[in-house]
C-alpha cells in the first residue's frame, strides 16, 4: 500500500474518531452539570483543561462558559481540534483515497461532514438544545465504523484505519478519565456522597459504558470505575482493550509475530501492551492518576511517531541512484 | 449548487407544448413529433405522475452532492463544493446514426496516430507537403524531447475525447480531438447509474447500450501496454493531487480498476526503473496512465519547477522500462492549426475521405483566409489554437464590438495562433427549466480507448448549455450534463 494511502486512512480514522470523543467529553460535561450543585462555578474548565489547548481558548474566548466552549470545541473554524475540523480533515484525507475505501464509506463521511457543516450556518440554535445533535456525532460515527468494519476488506487499508481509530481512543478515554479527575479534585470530600456516585455514572454513560460495567462490577466505586476504563481487557473503550487491538493491527500490516518486533512501533506498542497487561489499579491510583495517564498520552505519541517513521515517511533514495544522479550532472 | 426550482411541487411537465423553435432538436424533428428512437421516452415522460419528474430531478442533485461528485470552490477557504449541475432528460442517438459515428471516429484516430509517430520521426508528411512546414516549427504543444521516440505497441493516443457538434441541418461535425489528458468520463458513468437510480422505470423499457465497462477496458487497453515480460503488471493513474478540478475523476477510475492513484511524490526513479513508495518498501510500476499535462512529468525534461511530475521518468520511458499513457508529445494534434488539417491527414496516411467532417475552418496564418476572418468577426468564432476549456475564444455575434477589435489585434499580431469557423447554431435537447421544458444547446464527447483494437464507449458524455440561448457548454461557464443513450441495434 502506497505510505501515503496508508497515511490518509489512518488520519482519517482518527479525526472521526476524534470528533466522536469530543462529542462526548461534552456529553459527559452536560451531564455532570446536572448532576451538580447550582453553585458550582466554570464546570466547563476541565473540558478545556482536558483538550489540552486551553491557552489558546483563555487567549481567544476567555471565560469557560458554556457557550465559548462548545463553540470552541465544536464550531471554530481556526482550531483545528474543532468538531467541524475535525471532520473537514478527516473528509479531505478520505477525499485523497476515495479509490481505495469503499463508496459507502466515503458517502456516509461526505454526509456526515455537511450534516455539522450546516448546523454551523444555525449555531445559536443548536447551541440552545446540543444534547441531540451531539448525540447524533456519536451515531454518525458509529455509522461509519460499522459501514467501514462490513465494507472493507481484513488488508493494511483496514488495519491502518484501525490502528488510528484506536490510538485516538486510546487517549481520548484517557482525557475523559482526566476530566473528571479535575473536577473531583477540588472536592475530595465528596468522594462516596451520592453526587460522587451520579459523577461516575456520568463518565461511564458518555463512553457508553454504564451497562457493561454494571454487569461486571454492579455497584460503583471509584476503583472499580478506573480499572474498567483503564484495563479492562473486554469492553471497546477502555484503554486496555484499544491497545491490545491496536497491537494486533501493527502486526497484521507488517506480518510480525506478536511478542516479537521489527520495528519501533511494534516494541513500544508491545511496551505499553504489557504495562496495562500486568498493572495494578490500586497502584496506580496512590502513585496519582492524573500522572499516570500524563504518561500514558505522552507514550501514544511516541507510539504515533514509531508509526510514521516506521510506515509512512518518505524514505529517501538509495545512495546508489544518487551517485548515479551526481555522476550524470558531472559529465554533463 | 444548481438550483432545484419548484422542488417536490406538483407541475406536470409534459412535452405537449414543447417548440423546437426552428433548431435541430435531437429529441423531436421539425414538425414537433418525436423523433422514432426517442417516442418511447416522450410517451413515459408525458405519463408520469404529476410533480414526478421534477422530484426525480430533486432526487438526483440530492443524490450526486451525497455522492461528492463535485467541483470545488475553493474561494472562502473551506473549499465549496459544486455539482455538475445534470438534467434528466437524455439525449438519444440511433443505432445507425452511432455505427457511422463510431467508423468515422475509429478513422480519425487511426490516421492521427500516424500522423504524431511521422511528426516525430521522418516527419513524411511534411516533405511531401500535406502539411506546411511552419506548422511544427510555431506548434506550443510539440515537443522537441519526444523526437524519435517509440512508445509501446506503436500507439501514443491511448485515450481521446473527440468534441462533436451538430448544426442546424443535421449535419455532425468534429469540433475539437482532445488528445492530451480529456476529462469527463466520470461523469458518463455516474450520469448513467444516477439515470438507473431516479428513473428505472424510463430505464428498464428502453434499449440503451451500456457504457459501464469502460473502466475494465481502459485497464485491458493499459495492461497492453505494458513493457514485454512483465507477468502482472502494476498500473498506477498518476493525479496532480486532491486540488486539481478533475481530481474526482481521477480518483474514481483508479478505484474502478482498482489500481494505485499516486501523485508524483509517491513515485521516484530509481536503478532505471520506476518506483512507488509503500509502506512495505520500494514497488515497480510498469504502466503510468498520467492526467499530468507533458509540461510537469519530468521535471529533468520539461518544466524544470514542476512538482507535481517524476525526475527521470523520461529516461525509464525511453528505455521502454514503464509505458505512459497518452503518450507525452501526443497533444500536438490538439492545435487548432493542426485540426484544420486532419482532412487532409486522413487522406494522407489511410488513403480514405473523412467520414465526419471537420467544422470549415479558416486558417488565419493564410493572408486571404486571414482577411476574411478580419472582415467577418461578427459571424465567426475565432479561437486561439492552444486554448481549452471555453477560453481564448472570441463568439463574433455575440460579443461587444470592443471584444471584437481586441480580437482583430490579437489575429493581426499572432496570426499562426489563431483560427476561425462559421458560429454553429448547435443542436438542442429539451431541458428540465423550471416546470417546463426548453430546448437547450448540446455537444457530445466520445471516448475512444487506443490499445489492442480501438474501442469507441456507445455514448459518452452529452454537455450541455444551461443558460438560455448560450452555445458555451464548458462547466467552468455554465454547463451541464446528460446521459447519452446510444439505442441497441
Amino acid at each position: 500500500m502506497l505510505s501515503r494511502v496508508a497515511d490518509s486512512i489512518y488520519w482519517m480514522s482518527r479525526y472521526i474518531e476524534r470528533a466522536e470523543n469530543l462529542a462526548r467529553f461534552i456529553d459527559v460535561t452536560f451531564n455532570l452539570m446536572l448532576d451538580m450543585p447550582a453553585n458550582s462555578n466554570e464546570p466547563w474548565q476541565p473540558l478545556i483543561q482536558a483538550s489540552g489547548d486551553h491557552e489558546r481558548f483563555a487567549e481567544e474566548y476567555g471565560r469557560a462558559t458554556q457557550e465559548n466552549v462548545l463553540k470552541f470545541l465544536t464550531f471554530d473554524e481556526s482550531y483545528p481540534n474543532s468538531i467541524l475540523r475535525c471532520l473537514y480533515s478527516a473528509r479531505e484525507n478520505a477525499r485523497s483515497i476515495r479509490e481505495v475505501i469503499s463508496s459507502e464509506m466515503w458517502e456516509q463521511l461526505n454526509l456526515f461532514y455537511h450534516n455539522v457543516r450546516n448546523a454551523a450556518q444555525a449555531k445559536d440554535q443548536i447551541l440552545d438544545s446540543p444534547i441531540e445533535f451531539f448525540q447524533e456525532i456519536k451515531l454518525a460515527s458509529h455509522l461509519f465504523k460499522g459501514i467501514t468494519d462490513s465494507t472493507m476488506s481484513r488488508g493494511e487499508g483496514w488495519n491502518f484505519s484501525r490502528l488510528g481509530r484506536l490510538l485516538e481512543r486510546a487517549d481520548k478515554t484517557s482525557r475523559i478519565l482526566d476530566v473528571k479527575y479535575y473536577i473531583l479534585l477540588p472536592n475530595v470530600s465528596d468522594v462516596g456522597t451520592p453526587t460522587d456516585d451520579l459523577q461516575w455514572q456520568a463518565v461511564l454513560r458518555s463512553v457508553s459504558g454504564i451497562e457493561m460495567f454494571r454487569q461486571k462490577y454492579h455497584g460503583i466505586t471509584p476503583q472499580r470505575v478506573v480499572q474498567f476504563l483503564l484495563t479492562d481487557r473486554q469492553f471497546p473503550r477502555a484503554i486496555h482493550y484499544a491497545i491490545v487491538q491496536a497491537e494486533r493491527a501493527v502486526h497484521n500490516i507488517a506480518g510480525t509475530p506478536l511478542d516479537t518486533y521489527r520495528s519501533s512501533a511494534e516494541r513500544r506498542l508491545g511496551m505499553l501492551r504489557s504495562e496495562f497487561s500486568f498493572a495494578e489499579v490500586q497502584q496506580i491510583i496512590n502513585n496519582g492518576l492524573h500522572e499516570f495517564i500524563d504518561e500514558l498520552q505522552q507514550k501514544l505519541n511516541d507510539i504515533d511517531d514509531a508509526i510514521h517513521e516506521t510506515f509512512i515517511e518518505m524514505r529517501p533514495v538509495t545512495t546508489t541512484e544518487e551517485v548515479a544522479a551526481g555522476q550524470t550532472q558531472s559529465q554533463g | 449548487m444548481a438550483t432545484i426550482p419548484a422542488y417536490g411541487s406538483a407541475a406536470a411537465v409534459s412535452f405537449n407544448n414543447y417548440q423546437t423553435e426552428g433548431f435541430y432538436d435531437e429529441l423531436f424533428d421539425d414538425n414537433g413529433q418525436p423523433r422514432p428512437e426517442a417516442q418511447q421516452l416522450v410517451g413515459r415522460i408525458n405519463s408520469l405522475m404529476p410533480g414526478e419528474l421534477l422530484l426525480r430531478q430533486g432526487a438526483a442533485e440530492k443524490l450526486l452532492l451525497q455522492m461528492g461528485i463535485t467541483f470545488n470552490v475553493y474561494s472562502d477557504g473551506q473549499g465549496t463544493e459544486r455539482i455538475f449541475p445534470f438534467d434528466l432528460v437524455p439525449r438519444i442517438v440511433a443505432a445507425a446514426e452511432w455505427s457511422r459515428l463510431e467508423e468515422g471516429l475509429r478513422q480519425r484516430i487511426k490516421a492521427l496516430n500516424l500522423f504524431i509517430n511521422d511528426i516525430y520521426h521522418d516527419q513524411q508528411i511534411i516533405k511531401d507537403h500535406v502539411v506546411p512546414h511552419w506548422l511544427l516549427a510555431d506548434a506550443k504543444s510539440y515537443r522537441a524531447a519526444c523526437h524519435g521516440l517509440n512508445p509501446p505497441r506503436g500507439i501514443w493516443c491511448h485515450v481521446t475525447g473527440t468534441d462533436l457538434v451538430r448544426d442546424k441541418s443535421g449535419q455532425i461535425y468534429v469540433l475539437e480531438d482532445n488528445l492530451r489528458t480529456p476529462s469527463g468520463v466520470s461523469y458518463v458513468l455516474q450520469n448513467r447509474l444516477i439515470m438507473k437510480r431516479s428513473f428505472p422505470q424510463i430505464f428498464d423499457a428502453s434499449r440503451v447500450r451500456p457504457v459501464g465497462d469502460y473502466p475494465g477496458r481502459l485497464l485491458q487497453m493499459l495492461e497492453y501496454l505494458s513493457p514485454s515480460g512483465v507477468p502482472n503488471p502494476r498500473v498506477v493513474v498518476l493525479t496532480p493531487g486532491v486540488y486539481n478540478s478533475a481530481y474526482y475523476e481521477h480518483s474514481f477510475l483508479a478505484q474502478q480498476m482498482g489500481v494505485d492513484l499516486v501523485e508524483g511524490r509517491d513515485l521516484v526513479v530509481k536503478d532505471g526503473f520506476v518506483f512507488m513508495r509503500t509502506t512495505s518498501g520500494f514497488e515497480r510500476v510498469d504502466v503510468i496512465y498520467r492526467r499530468i499535462d507533458d509540461d510537469f512529468i519530468d521535471p529533468k525534461v520539461f518544466r524544470p519547477d514542476s512538482l507535481l511530475g517524476v525526475a527521470g521518468l523520461m529516461d525509464v520511458y525511453r528505455a521502454g522500462r514503464v509505458a505512459l499513457a497518452n503518450a507525452p508529445g501526443t497533444g500536438v494534434a490538439d492545435d487548432k492549426v493542426i485540426y484544420a488539417y486532419v482532412p487532409q491527414i486522413i487522406k494522407y496516411y489511410l488513403n480514405e475521405d473523412p467520414i465526419i467532417p471537420n467544422v470549415p475552418t479558416y486558417i488565419c496564418a493564410d493572408d486571404e483566409q486571414r482577411d476574411y476572418v478580419l472582415q467577418n468577426l461578427d459571424k465567426l468564432v475565432v479561437k486561439a489554437a492552444n486554448e481549452s476549456g471555453g477560453y481564448g475564444m472570441l463568439v463574433g455575434p455575440h460579443a461587444t464590438p470592443e471584444d471584437r477589435l481586441k480580437f482583430a489585434g490579437l489575429v493581426k499580431d499572432n496570426p499562426r495562433n489563431y483560427i476561425a469557423q462559421p458560429t454553429l447554431s448547435l443542436s438542442r435537447v429539451p431541458t428540465i427549466c423550471g416546470d417546463h421544458f426548453e430546448g437547450r444547446h448540446v455537444d457530445l464527447r466520445p471516448y475512444i480507448l487506443y490499445g489492442e483494437q480501438i474501442f469507441v464507449l456507445p455514448g459518452g458524455l452529452t454537455r450541455v448549455a444551461l443558460r438560455k440561448g448560450s452555445l458555451v457548454v464548458n462547466s467552468s461557464q455554465g454547463g451541464g450534463s446528460k446521459d447519452t443513450w446510444v439505442i441497441e441495434d
